[in-house]
């Protein structure tokens, strides 16, 4: 069944999300004590320890989650994140609302995780620099379908943009990759047209 | 489907699992040892309750040979009403908690499942209730020479009866908490009162209107404080409403359980499950 199966692999995976919080009253340990319990890991205490190291959460893993600086909360996330070691990671907008040298200290940490162990990350961004860095495939989703799907260099090349910010604005302005056949002249098209540009003048262009 | 196979450092997946419960418990063990308001909070009204109509009774045993003769009899009532109230808030209060703070996502993504977290639910509405009902229950005895204990073993019976029933309501209030977002908090404390009218806990059934009698006794509730009243002024156990409690009580906790997994699937599909919060 497949109900059975999810409970299977959920112990294997684990989720972060700035949109979801810890208990703000437990201090950091109990959380993850809590969390750690959950999950079933086998030596509670050494891998709180292993957590408290490699992230860096000495300092304050006894003082309550609420009184955490905005930088310390997103380490302690990231510590209930891998607590087990997770095989796939789901990420939503992990990096929404930091500070930029804390958004790149989160980001390098998702990198290195993925090369060290080779996990699965699901990320769902609207940070295209955020995913140019960390995806090997981007699904790109438009009101709630698929649009297009590829590495970030072959999406970026495909509309003819030097980043996936542009492409991602392409496309929230339902401005298609051209298909192969017709990608020599729709490039030159696409080409016309910068990021601000307003749709309906986009449209009204003349080819 | 085929799935590699389990690393070292987590234990083999179980279809139920008391470590788990275990861990939501200490969870709200946690909470409340940080907090002395939520202490407080707990034990705070069934004290001031039991004081009022410890008082009440003694002016009505004074003034009346019925009461002289039946005295405990208010304050057993409020007593188990205060089991029920607390065991329903217990419930539902510790659910708030997830929601309050913003924590749910992160439960519902875990190998947490559902039925382990309505048990979990169910164990924090029992320490809760005693925290609240062991001092009030104390004083009832040290101040008004009443002892619950007294009631000897059918007192069982009807703490479980009780929280059975709170538990329903708490079921139901959870789940309308997960469909229609944190408004329906309201209903913890309200819906409970609603029923207090025919639940009969201060009055025989046959004091209501012939046509809500049949509704009272549709309630777990008015069979409890019928069986009270019993133990209490005659001496006698009513098996009858013990069974009629018990059966009433399979019916409800299974339409709370029910109502609160299909509000979750509901806030599930329409993508709620994350939006909740303050």
């Amino acid at each position: 069944m497949i109900s059975n199966a999810t409970n299977k692999v959920l112990a294997r995976m684990n989720f972060e999300s700035p949109y979801v919080d810890l208990p703000k009253r437990l201090t950091v340990r109990e959380n993850l004590t809590v969390y750690a319990e959950l999950y079933g890991i086998v030596d509670v205490k050494l891998r709180i320890e292993e957590l408290a190291t490699e992230l860096d959460l000495k300092d304050f893993i006894d003082r309550g989650t609420g009184t955490l600086s905005a930088g310390q909360k997103t380490r302690v996330g990231l510590a209930k994140a891998f607590v087990n070691k997770p095989e796939v990671l789901l990420l939503d907008e992990p990096t929404a609302s930091l500070d930029p040298d804390t958004a790149d200290w989160v980001r390098q940490h998702f990198a290195d995780y993925k090369a060290k162990t080779g996990a699965a990350i699901l990320l769902a961004s609207h940070n295209m620099s955020e995913v140019e860095r960390l995806a090997d495939n981007v699904v790109m989703m438009n009101k709630g379908r698929i649009v297009d799907e590829g590495a970030p260099d072959d999406l970026i090349s495909r509309y003819g943009r030097i980043n996936l910010e542009e492409v991602f604005i392409d496309i929230a302005r339902n401005r298609r990759a051209p298909s192969r056949e017709e990608e020599g002249s729709a490039v030159e098209e696409l080409l016309k047209f910068e990021p601000g540009q307003d749709t309906d003048k986009i449209d009204e262009s003349p080819s | 489907m085929s799935i590699p196979n389990q690393p070292d450092n987590i234990r083999p997946d179980v279809a139920f699992s008391v470590r788990r419960i275990g861990a939501m418990v200490r969870r709200y063990i946690y909470l409340i040892r940080s907090s002395w308001p939520r202490i407080v909070s707990m034990f705070y009204w069934p004290t001031l309750q039991i004081l009022i109509w410890g008082f009440i009774q003694m002016y009505l045993i004074e003034n009346s040979s019925f009461f002289a003769a039946a005295a405990g009899v208010l304050l057993g009532a409020v007593l188990l009403w205060d089991v029920m109230f607390r065991g329903q808030l217990g419930f539902s209060l510790s659910f708030f908690e997830e929601i309050w703070s913003r924590n749910l996502g992160h439960l519902l993504v875990s190998p947490l499942r559902m039925s382990e977290f309505i048990l979990a639910l169910m164990v924090m509405s029992s320490l809760r209730t005693l925290i609240a009902v062991i001092p009030a229950a104390i004083i009832a005895y040290l101040i008004f020479d009443f002892s619950i204990i007294s009631l000897g073993f059918v007192l069982a019976a009807f703490l479980i009866s009780l929280l059975t029933f709170g538990w329903a309501i708490g079921l139901i209030v959870a789940g309308l908490a997960l469909r229609y977002g944190q408004s329906a908090e309201e209903l913890a404390w309200a819906l409970l009162f609603a029923l207090a009218p025919i639940a009969a806990i201060y009055y025989p059934v046959a004091i209501l209107p012939d046509w809500l009698e049949g509704v009272a006794y549709a309630l777990p509730l008015a069979h409890v404080f019928e069986g009270l009243r019993a133990v209490i002024i005659d001496g006698a156990i009513r098996w009858d409403h013990l069974a009629w409690s018990f059966g009433l009580n399979a019916v409800y906790i299974s339409l709370g359980v029910a109502a609160f997994l299909f509000f979750y699937e509901q806030a599930r599909e329409r993508g709620m499950l994350l939006q909740l919060g303050e």
